[in-house]
């Protein structure tokens, strides 16, 4: 008798009892990092407050149940699980509902387990990596006191076909119920939504056989329950929400008729079944159902004449031209047309009574058009920055006449100085927050990069801009903007000062820069915000009233910050190294490398295409989505599209013009870790040193600390191991194709250029790596993987890259730089801060071990920091301030 | 533990009434509650009443016997406190596992000493299992509502030792009690099974729940029924609510806890609310009253006295269940 009932019963502060008659759980899923990017961004910069309103929406909205999750590699799931869950149970109307712990991780999973009261679900647990571990986790589920959804997922991989699903779902249930005593009412199955309508033969009953498998499950395991995540099964209706949101409907009637009771779908995103117009449904289940077999060309068709607002084709569309000549300039410049600027810009100076009044008429009503449409997110970066070479096309066809009038320059917002600070040289987010605020009619003095403080602060000063925009993407360029904003404020000028790029987060600016400063700092990580900010801080009315409310929110963000971190325990440096990551070296004995020394070599362009992750691509223009999904994507996919499009262009002018060197230098030594995190390498009869830092964050019991060291056979176990390093390039010709087109006033395809070095760079990178594991070193020679793999990092071996997760130091690249030679060999050089120039530049380790994995370093303490400094023969300061930002204080 | 499982189908078990109220008799000073062995504990002690089970046990052997006498069928061991975290508050972690070990053997002697005079009426021995003072689900700072000052292994820990203690002097029963947060307790019970697991032990388990107010609810904020979910995934003996309130408070919540559970059940109400200086005034006579609807209701299966209860009161209540009936076991809810 290990539960009252037979029927599956939760808790949070109220009961839910899955009766028969219960018609359907709905499972709130808004609160989860990989669904909701909004949710993500909370919890990335530490916001539960507004975090929880979402649980609460969620709540009120109608959710039995709130699915949780936070798989995202960047943020510590434990920590965010623990925390968010540990809010939700102060917040009684959240808290009324059960709570389902949503991870792939089962460190994450207990996290959740152990701070929820009521009776949890956790999602999800399954046979994938065996029998050993899947009863233990079952197990320990039990213990807690949750129900479990069980995926279709065994060792030989995911249930793709009726057979599969019954086959797994009845083992796993035998396993649970009959050596787990696992109560059988708390066993929900997930037998896997899978897309249909793909176009595939083998999906075409993929809805028929989920609709199967769950009937079968009702009927043959007793108690236990079905559930799914609805979403997946039109997925290749993205784009097309009206179809979407009828096969959702249909899909959860048909589910529910064959005995689904709990089902993840976004209510937003469900039509009512009745209402479904009769044809669109028709079609709809001719799909799920597999009717007919060209029901999916005929819903594909069927799909055309219903789309929402089918989206008209501008390319060749002249019809524009015969509107007024204020339409038409609007127009140019809301879908970034300049083959007419020119042309139209000179009808309107002819109209006009002196040419300034152009750009203060026709021009600035058009790009307040195109402010309006980017602040209320129907406009995206990449049609700003086309807006603004139409604006300036326009702009500088009138400069002649407006000189010749000397009627002076129009009269700006505001004047707004921006710089990449000292030692850094990545500049393609602060050109794009340049270019909007450009276009929305501000000055902009724009330094560059490396810029040495003193001369920021004396251009500020002698040009009296109004804002300071600071932008830095290593780490060391965040201790920059600290002594930047406290020089700043030993001149007693009050300038407001934004804060921006890839490592800046709201959780430094207000710990670190804030305090530092009498006066106003903001953190702005995207272009659409810093024009409501600048808006907002030179607002003459309300200007002060903004400052003192920014005030007010970073001195309480701070004050939580430190409530928060204060709670994090860690263990000394003997207690971490005594619990390393211990490989068997003997077992898997490392393979010696086919050729040891240092090598360098030029690549063609051309191969590394088929290398380029295109995901980082969109998100350096502020598009979020994987490739190729985004292409397609509901919101953004048209202009994700387009902006590929445009790179495609560019790719092929770059590869067929030679515009990009690709360059490498790469090395395959002896080496060996000593007892204190070092590995030891050996080149030419000299030992270098690479001092490796390891996690003191304290972990769950039997969980080892791990440092890049335990990678590596130590000395002591007289096996020899081996290790690589690396540094590719493909920055050389950036900077000048950059210039070329900021001089042809094309800032579009300027921050194009730079985003595809980068690109090229990490392709680079990936090629050589996938080059070392197959021939030069060939501890893989038989690999073969797509690029999608090789995204996925699906093969043996890593290469972490200083300045990184799991080697936050930027130090060591002194040492890479030593051993490889790599600014004698191939031209790359390290900045001040240990940038590399040119920026387009790829550094690293490789690690052979097939045990090998990337992991966060996360914060250390002075003890680690003190020891590190004696290894490397530094000055404690020294070590502080290169180890600052993972320094526990 | 056939006899227990017996006993309880055949009728209703009497628990015992408060060991506070009665030691609050004795008047141990400061130097009773050290004795000889804590002279020079650097912590005053007094107010430590688990310690009595060391220092005074005689005291504490005189209670037992004392609700034995009266009627009860399970006495309760002198351990509500008996955890390192408890114990923190009088620097006494280090003889905790002593101190479960010696209140369970006191308990056990008096229980057996009955059972012999009786042996149709078989005592049984319960250990008790305090809430502690730290709350699991709860921030203890108003400021930081994400705050905990204890994490779910640490009470776990602590749990498993005065459970593991607690079984080795020889207890018949684990108790959980005064449940105020579910957390702290699916943590005891976490414990408990893994130890029931080591151990190859089928020890029963009670669990006891606080409902706090007239809200209904836990002080962590659960109803009846969502505390009863939360805790019935493991094998439990008997469920039910103690101190708090009256018997006359507390009947609705047990009335609702018995239309949703197959497992026992339990109540152990206090003397009626405390009155102006902490004091229980209620009657044995008025407390059996309020106890008599219970019985006829056929509510419960183990009946006994929380806060302000004597061996009058269990006298009392032991004679009123001998003409009752014990509440059916539900086949099908």
């Amino acid at each position: 008798m290990s539960s009252a009932t037979p029927y599956l019963t939760l808790s949070g502060l109220e009961p839910l009892v899955v009766r028969p008659d219960t018609n359907f759980v709905n499972v709130g899923e808004r609160t989860n990092v990989t669904g909701s990017r909004r949710f993500l961004r909370m919890i990335e910069e530490g916001d539960f407050e507004t975090a929880l309103e979402i649980a609460r929406d969620q709540v009120e909205g109608g959710a039995q149940i709130l699915d949780v999750n936070m798989d995202e590699g960047m943020i510590d799931g434990v920590a965010a699980m623990t925390r968010f869950l540990n809010l939700i149970q102060s917040e009684p109307d959240i808290a009324r509902i059960p709570i389902m712990i949503d991870s792939s991780k089962w460190e994450i999973i207990e996290a959740g387990l152990q701070v929820v009261q009521g009776k949890c679900v956790v999602n999800s647990i399954s046979l994938k990596e065996g029998k050993a571990a899947f009863v233990q986790q079952a197990k320990l589920i039990r213990r807690y006191g949750a129900a479990v959804i069980v995926m279709a997922f065994d060792e030989n991989g995911q249930a793709d076909s009726y057979d599969r699903r019954i086959e797994i779902c009845k083992r796993s249930y035998e396993i649970l119920v009959n050596e787990v005593h696992f109560p059988p009412q708390d066993i929900i199955f997930d037998p896997n939504i899978f897309p249909v309508a793909t176009g595939m033969e083998e999906h075409k009953n993929n809805a028929l056989d989920f609709f199967h498998a769950t009937k079968w499950i009702r009927e043959n395991l007793p108690h236990a329950h079905v559930s799914g995540g609805v979403s997946n099964v039109s997925f290749s209706f993205r784009g097309n929400n009206t179809v979407r949101e009828a096969m959702h409907a249909a899909f959860l009637y048909h589910g529910i008729q064959h005995g689904m009771t709990m089902g993840i779908v976004n209510p937003t995103m469900l039509e009512v079944y009745d209402e479904i117009p009769k044809d669109l449904l028709v079609h709809v289940e001719d799909v799920l159902l597999n009717r007919q077999d060209d029901a999916t060309e005929r819903l594909l068709d069927f799909a055309e004449s219903v789309k929402g607002d089918a989206k008209t084709k501008t390319k060749n569309d002249v019809a524009w031209r015969a509107q007024p000549l204020q339409e038409r300039i609007t127009h140019a410049l809301v879908k970034g047309i300049d083959q007419f600027v020119e042309q139209d810009t000179e009808e309107a100076r002819l109209a006009a009574k002196a040419p300034i009044e152009v750009i203060e008429g026709p021009l600035m009503d058009g790009m307040n058009v195109v402010g309006d449409l980017f602040s209320s997110g129907k406009m995206f970066l990449p049609q700003v920055v086309k807006s603004a070479r139409v604006m300036k096309k326009a702009v500088a066809y009138l400069l002649p006449y407006i000189e010749a009038e000397q009627s002076g320059k129009p009269e700006a917002a505001g004047k707004i100085l921006m710089a990449t600070v000292k030692g850094d040289v990545h500049d393609i987010g602060k050109n794009i927050v340049s270019v909007v605020l450009g276009c929305n009619n501000y000055d902009i003095i724009d330094l560059g990069v490396m810029v040495p403080p003193e001369r920021i602060i004396e251009t500020a000063l002698k040009e009296q801009v109004d804002v300071i925009g600071l932008s830095g993407l290593i780490t060391p360029s965040l201790d920059e903007m600290v002594y930047l904003v406290k020089e700043l404020n030993k001149t007693g000028h009050a300038i407001p000062v934004l804060i921006g790029g890839a490592t800046t987060s709201k959780a430094h600016t207000a710990v670190k820069i804030a305090p530092q400063y009498d006066h106003t700092v903001i953190h702005v990580n995207d272009a659409s915000r810093a024009v409501t900010v600048v808006g907002n801080l030179l607002q003459p009315q309300t200007n002060k009233q903004y400052k003192a409310q920014i005030k007010d929110e970073y001195d309480d963000f701070r004050a939580r910050f430190q409530q928060r971190i204060e709670h994090k325990t860690y263990v000394s440096l003997a207690e971490a190294r005594a619990q390393r990551l211990q490989l068997d070296f003997e077992k898997e004995p490392p393979v010696k490398p086919n050729s040891l020394g240092v090598f360098q070599l030029e690549q063609d362009l051309q191969t590394l295409v088929d290398y380029i992750d295109w995901t980082p691509f969109f998100r350096s223009w502020d598009l979020h989505g994987k490739y190729p999904d985004i292409l397609t994507d509901e919101v953004v996919g048209t202009e994700a599209t387009q902006l590929f499009e445009d790179a495609q262009v560019m790719l092929q002018q770059i590869i067929d013009g030679k515009l990009l060197h690709a360059k490498a230098v790469y090395g395959l030594f002896e080496a060996n870790s000593n007892t204190q995190d070092d590995i030891e390498v050996t080149h030419e009869k000299q030992t270098y040193f690479f001092r490796t830092l390891r996690q003191q964050l304290q972990k769950s019991k039997g969980k080892p600390y791990k440092a890049l060291a335990d990678y590596i056979a130590p000395k002591a176990s007289g096996v020899q191991d081996y290790m690589g390093f690396f540094c590719v390039s493909t920055g050389f010709g950036t900077a000048e194709l950059a210039k070329d087109f900021e001089a042809r006033n094309d800032d579009y395809n300027s921050i194009m250029v730079k985003a595809l070095a980068d690109r090229f760079a990490e392709a680079f990178a990936e090629y050589l790596h996938a080059q070392v594991r197959t021939k030069h070193w060939g501890y893989q020679p038989n690999e073969s993987l797509s690029n999608e793999d090789l995204i996925k990092e699906n093969y043996s071996g890593i290469r972490p890259a200083p300045g990184y997760p799991a080697c936050p130091d930027h130090l060591e690249k002194e040492t890479i730089w030593e051993l490889l030679q790599v600014q004698e060999r191939i031209g790359v050089e390290l900045t001040e801060s240990l940038a590399m120039w040119p920026a387009a530049s790829v550094s690293g380790y490789y690690f052979a071990h097939p045990q090998a994995r990337y992991f966060g370093l996360g914060k250390i303490t002075d003890e680690q920091v003190q020891d590190y400094a004696q290894r490397k023969g530094i000055s404690i300061e020294k070590a502080t301030k290169w180890l600052q930002p993972n320094i526990n204080t | 533990m056939n006899t227990l499982k017996k006993c309880l189908s055949e009728r209703i078990l009497v628990l015992d009434g408060a060991m506070g109220t009665m030691l609050q008799a004795y008047a141990f000073t400061e130097e009773d509650f050290r004795g000889d062995r804590f002279a020079n504990h650097p912590v005053p002690l007094v107010g430590n009443n688990d310690l009595l089970s060391i220092t005074q046990p005689e005291a504490i052997y005189e209670v037992h016997a004392k609700y034995l006498e009266a009627g009860a069928d399970i006495i309760e061991t002198n351990t509500f406190s008996g955890t390192t975290i408890a114990m923190a508050d009088y620097a006494l972690e280090d003889y905790v596992t002593e101190l479960n070990v010696v209140s369970a053997q006191l308990a056990r002697k008096a229980a057996d000493a009955y059972t012999a005079k009786n042996p149709s009426k078989p005592r049984f021995v319960a250990g008790s299992i305090g809430p502690t003072n730290k709350t699991a689900s709860m921030s203890p700072d108003v400021n930081d509502p994400g705050y905990r000052a204890i994490t779910f292994n640490e009470l776990k820990d602590a749990y498993k030792q005065q459970a593991s203690a607690l079984i080795d002097g020889g207890v018949d029963i684990l108790l959980v009690e005064t449940v105020f947060d579910t957390l702290n307790a699916k943590a005891a019970l976490f414990a408990i099974d893994e130890l029931k697991e080591e151990r190859s032990s089928d020890i029963p388990v009670m669990v006891s729940g606080t409902i706090t107010d007239a809200s209904g609810r836990t002080l962590s904020g659960q109803t009846v029924e969502a505390f009863l979910v939360s805790i019935s995934h493991i094998d439990l003996l008997s469920v039910g609510f103690n101190c708090a309130l009256g018997a006359d408070q507390l009947k609705p919540y047990v009335q609702r806890l018995g239309q949703h559970t197959q497992h026992f059940i339990s109540a152990h109400p206090n003397a009626g609310l405390p009155n102006a200086f902490g004091a229980y005034d209620q009657s044995p006579e008025e407390m059996c009253q309020l106890i008599a609807p219970y019985l006829s209701d056929q509510l419960v299966n183990i009946i006994g006295g929380c806060c302000g209860t004597t061996p009058e009161h269990i006298a009392l209540l032991a004679k009123a269940t001998a003409n009752h009936n014990p509440r059916p076991i539900l086949q099908d809810v």
